[in-house]
């Protein structure tokens, strides 16, 4: 039977402020455990909250850059659940009045666009974290609690179930990831689980108007878990479905080692949080002339720079895509071309052997030796004739190792180009003296046996001859 | 010469004139506490030690020549509810039994710019739930005018101790009536400010959108000097008002001509003890006899006025308690698990009453019962709000009974919870609307116990409350009273 794919993610983001949500409390990763706490963070008796007024400024960018209308009138709210890892045994969260609602981003898979509907964006703190003795909470004899994290800022990002495969939900991840990073709202390190996904899925006949019985996978922190959960998931559901049976609504864990989804536990009753309005907070107040004033100071967003790329640099769609999914990525480019290189040959690079390397040693590109001043300088050697494509592959494996300036990679390395005719004419005329049979197979029809020829031209010359002209030299000799 | 039972301003005027030494004061103090504090029985903690350097400090400024400020050397007590860095916050709860915060509250930290000299603690009913301190988890605290009686509550402690000379002032806490019902009881002054006047920063929550602080003293000039001191915007406590707090002190004059006061007819509830309704009515005629004019005003939603407190206030209280789990501070049972050790210790260690108004307030926020119960009774928490607007529009200022009852047995109300709410009706409209309120003696019963009399003012506006308390007070002798204990009764 063939069914229809729903899912919806609900994305989690750490934003990007030096200090907590409600408190002075810093947010810094990887500190030493329960050192970024104060009575307001855990909760003490007696403490009250205090907004960081950075936390709406972010959480508004984020709305007006998600295409959101921003609520004049936005309120927080307490999530009531006990949980060892919520000091107050409450989250403060927003409920019903969030910061920002009716949203939506459009995605691009396979050269299709699609829009993704964006329901509603909240703030809310982020819980401390539970430290096990085992390896896991069943094993454990007893659990710490770290409270570090407890009151990092978090916005969570609902979409619509809008989503109908594994790979528009990555499309709908990426694309949300390079909002954020444009915006500088967030670090989006998903390694630190600062970007995290709760993912729902669940399937209906092919004309189904009704949505099928969903299961949730939580917190999915990189694009390949969410993709194989999701795959994983897919096929598992069809099965039962294939088998005339039911789906249950529970909250399933990925297990990324087996690449298998377990049950966590059911959501048969659903659990009543007790919403109550947060009465130790004011109410946030947002008029549209600050909301103005927000949407005039938002950077050059993912879309918007595509575009520019398209149709300044002349660039695919498709490469302009890969190029502005990082923000990181985009500016890099428009760096190296500003500093002249040629924009479709610096893009190709850029996507070719840079990522090549970057995702070899895992690395982000802020952290990769090779600036883009330098890659502009070896692309522009390259289309100077200076260097061939060929020698800049070497000269490029050197600055990837070293950072060194690729003219002093080339001068070093003597690997300028030949492009002296008289000097190649030596070569050439060296190899057809060496090679009676290859030359005579090419005169007697066989044009093929030229590019053996070549070769050992390029090799003789340690490939620093101008292919090109080596071509040209050979062809006129051979032909005459 | 006695010392404990004159108000702060006296003792403040004979330090600077060096009549006293602060630790003469305190020692005077000490030996009345000596005497009637296994009586009375108003603190939880006492710091004697911290105490006595702090009054041998206010001396030594005095020695040296240098001018000291109004609660200087002046030794006064703080409700078990506000944090106190380094002495022990217990709430009167068993819960935190063992509880010492690592910081001030804010009103804490304010008192301490003026180097009082702190006694201690004071007991309340548990979390500040109940109305008579009968709900402390330790030990009830008895009424200085009759030892079987209720000191009234939750601030049964901070108000006892100042009726029975064991502190000079203290600081309380209202979310229903509790600084106001107290000291009509104890027959002391207290006021509960303007919600947002004082901040809660340190306040350990009951309702947060109800809970305000507020000082208990002897008169009400006292009352303004503490009110000069305790109010102020606080960054700490987003709900605190960011407005220009006036010198209380300049409304200590004798002047009500004209002023024009209200009488809310709902407040005169059928059963109000016929003594207390006969002090209230003749501080009224005197009120007029001094100047103001008494005009009947209507209160229309005054009867859902508890209904409605007693589904909001249970509603926060329910979230705000729930951080007492056993996890990482306070009092812990072990389980066999993490929700067995919650619940274990929830069940331990929080009291009956407690316990009772989690549970109302968790179902009052149940899903299916949120809109009837959670959000009706916001809606009628704005019509009550809306009753004081209107009569406002025609008064400067509301008179009521502080209560419908003088205080009564201990005891006598244990067995129906309901009865004992319904003894909230004139003190909860306030905090519904949060509104400024004070209590001041207004007479006896026959029986000898004190009866308060209620001013309630518009928002912000404490001063014309003051002025007209002070007007009134003035006119009588009833501050100048002491409860019959020690070497009094004989």
């Amino acid at each position: 039977m063939s069914y229809e794919t729903v899912i919806g993610l609900e994305i989690h983001s750490e934003l990007k402020t030096n200090t907590k949500i409600f408190c002075g409390c810093a947010t810094t990763f990887g500190a030493e455990q329960n050192t970024n706490v104060c009575p307001v963070c855990l909760g003490l008796p007696g403490v009250l909250p205090v907004i960081n007024k950075r936390v709406v400024e972010f959480a508004i960018k984020a709305g007006i850059a998600l295409n959101c209308k921003i609520n004049n009138f936005s309120k927080f709210d307490r999530k009531n659940y006990y949980y060892p890892d919520l000091p107050k045994n409450f989250q403060t969260s927003q409920f019903d009045l969030p910061i920002a609602e009716f949203g939506y981003v459009d995605i691009e898979v396979d050269g299709k666009v699609k829009r993704i509907r964006i329901t509603r964006i909240h703030m809310e703190e982020d819980a401390g974290k539970l430290v096990h003795s085992g390896t896991t909470i069943k094993d454990s004899a007893s659990s710490n609690v770290d409270y570090n994290r407890t009151g990092v800022p978090l916005i969570e990002i609902v979409s619509e179930p809008d989503i109908s495969s594994p790979a528009e939900a990555r499309a709908y991840m990426e694309k949300v990831k390079a909002v954020l990073e444009y915006l500088d709202v967030s670090n989006c390190k998903m390694e630190e689980g600062n970007l995290r996904a709760d993912v729902n899925v669940s399937l209906r006949k092919v004309g189904a108007t009704e949505l099928g019985t969903k299961a949730e996978m939580k917190n999915l922190n990189s694009f390949k878990m969410i993709e194989n959960a999701l795959a994983y998931e897919i096929e598992r559901q069809e099965e039962i479905l294939d088998d005339g049976g039911h789906i249950i609504q529970e909250t399933r864990t990925w297990d990324d080692a087996k690449g298998i989804t377990l049950s966590m536990r059911t959501k048969e009753a659903a659990q009543d949080y007790r919403y109550l309005p947060e009465p130790d907070l004011l109410p946030i107040i947002t008029t549209d002339e600050e909301i103005e004033e927000y949407r005039r100071g938002l950077p050059e967003l993912p879309d918007a720079r595509k575009e520019r790329f398209m149709e300044k640099f002349d660039l695919s769609s498709y490469d302009a895509l890969v190029l502005t999914t990082s923000r990181q990525m985009a500016d890099y480019f428009d760096a190296a071309v500003r500093n002249g290189a040629d924009a479709k040959l610096v893009a190709n690079w850029i996507m070719g052997d840079l990522s090549k390397h970057l995702n070899l040693e895992n690395k982000d590109i802020s952290e990769s030796l090779v600036t883009a001043e330098n890659l502009a300088t070896m692309v522009t050697l390259i289309s100077k004739g200076t260097i061939s494509s060929k020698i800049a592959k070497t000269v490029f494996e050197q600055m990837w190792k070293t950072g060194d300036d690729p003219e002093k990679i080339v001068k070093e390395k003597g690997l300028v180009q030949i492009t002296d005719t008289k000097a190649i004419e030596e070569i050439v005329d060296a190899v057809i003296a060496a090679n009676p049979k290859p030359v005579e197979d090419y005169k007697s029809g066989n044009a093929k046996s030229i590019g053996f020829l070549v070769g050992q031209v390029m090799k003789q010359s340690k490939g620093k001859a101008n292919p090109s002209l080596v071509n040209e030299l050979l062809k006129g000799k051979l032909d005459a | 010469m006695r010392l404990f039972d004159k108000p702060a301003h006296v003792l403040h005027d004979m330090l600077v004139n060096k009549e006293i030494t602060a630790v003469e004061l305190l020692n005077d103090v000490f030996l009345r506490i000596d005497e009637v504090e296994d009586q009375v029985k108003a603190y939880l903690t006492q710091t004697r030690k911290t105490a006595f350097e702090q009054a041998l400090f206010v001396d030594a400024k005095i020695a040296k020549g240098e001018t000291i400020g109004f609660l200087e050397g002046i030794p006064g007590a703080i409700k078990d509810n506000i944090c106190t860095m380094g002495v022990k916050t217990t709430c009167a709860s068993k819960m935190l039994e063992h509880f010492v915060p690592p910081y001030n509250a804010t009103v804490v930290e304010k008192l301490q710019t003026q180097n009082p000299v702190i006694l201690g603690k004071t007991n309340m009913d548990e979390f500040a739930m109940g109305g008579s301190t009968e709900n402390s988890a330790y030990f009830p605290t008895h009424n200085p005018w009759n030892l079987d009686c209720v000191p009234g509550g939750s601030s049964g402690g901070s108000a006892a101790a100042v009726a029975a000379g064991t502190a000079i002032w203290s600081i309380g806490s209202d979310t229903g009536g509790s600084i106001r019902q107290p000291a009509s009881f104890c027959g002391v002054v207290g006021i509960k400010p303007t919600y947002g006047r004082v901040s809660r920063y340190g306040l350990v929550a009951f309702a947060s959108s109800l809970d305000q602080i507020g000082p208990l003293t002897r008169d009400v000039t006292d009352c303004a000097h503490l009110l000069n001191i305790l109010c102020g915007y606080d960054a700490k406590d987003s709900t605190s008002i960011n407005a220009t707090v006036p010198d209380f002190t300049k409304s200590l004059v004798q002047d009500i001509k004209g002023l024009k006061i209200g009488l809310p007819k709902e407040y005169f509830v059928k059963g109000m003890d016929a003594d207390v309704e006969r002090a209230i009515r003749t501080a009224i005629k005197k009120l007029e006899a001094l100047g103001a004019e008494v005009v009947e005003v209507s209160m229309p939603h005054t009867d859902y006025a508890i209904s409605t407190y007693y589904l909001l206030a249970p509603a926060e209280a329910s979230s705000n308690l729930a951080r007492y789990d056993g996890v990482s501070y306070g009092e812990r049972v072990e389980g066999i698990d993490i929700v067995d050790m919650m619940n274990k210790t929830r069940s331990a260690k929080f009291g009956e009453e407690v316990k009772r108004r989690i549970m109302i307030g968790s179902y009052a926020l149940s899903a299916g019962y949120y809109d009837a119960y959670y959000v009706k009774a916001l809606k009628v928490r704005t019509l009550v709000k809306q009753d004081f607007d209107e009569a406002f529009e025609k008064v400067d200022l509301i008179v009521a009974p502080t209560a419908p009852t003088p205080a009564y047995k201990i005891g006598e109300m244990n067995s129906d919870p309901l009865k004992m709410y319904l003894q909230d009706i004139c003190t909860i409209p306030l905090n519904l609307a949060g509104l400024p309120g004070m209590s001041i003696p207004c007479g006896f019963t026959n029986t000898g116990m004190p009866v308060g009399l209620q001013l309630i003012g518009k928002p912000l506006d404490e001063a014309t409350i003051i002025r007209a308390a002070y007007t009134y007070e003035q006119s009588n002798e009833f501050h100048n009273s002491i409860a019959p204990l020690g070497e009094d009764k004989k």
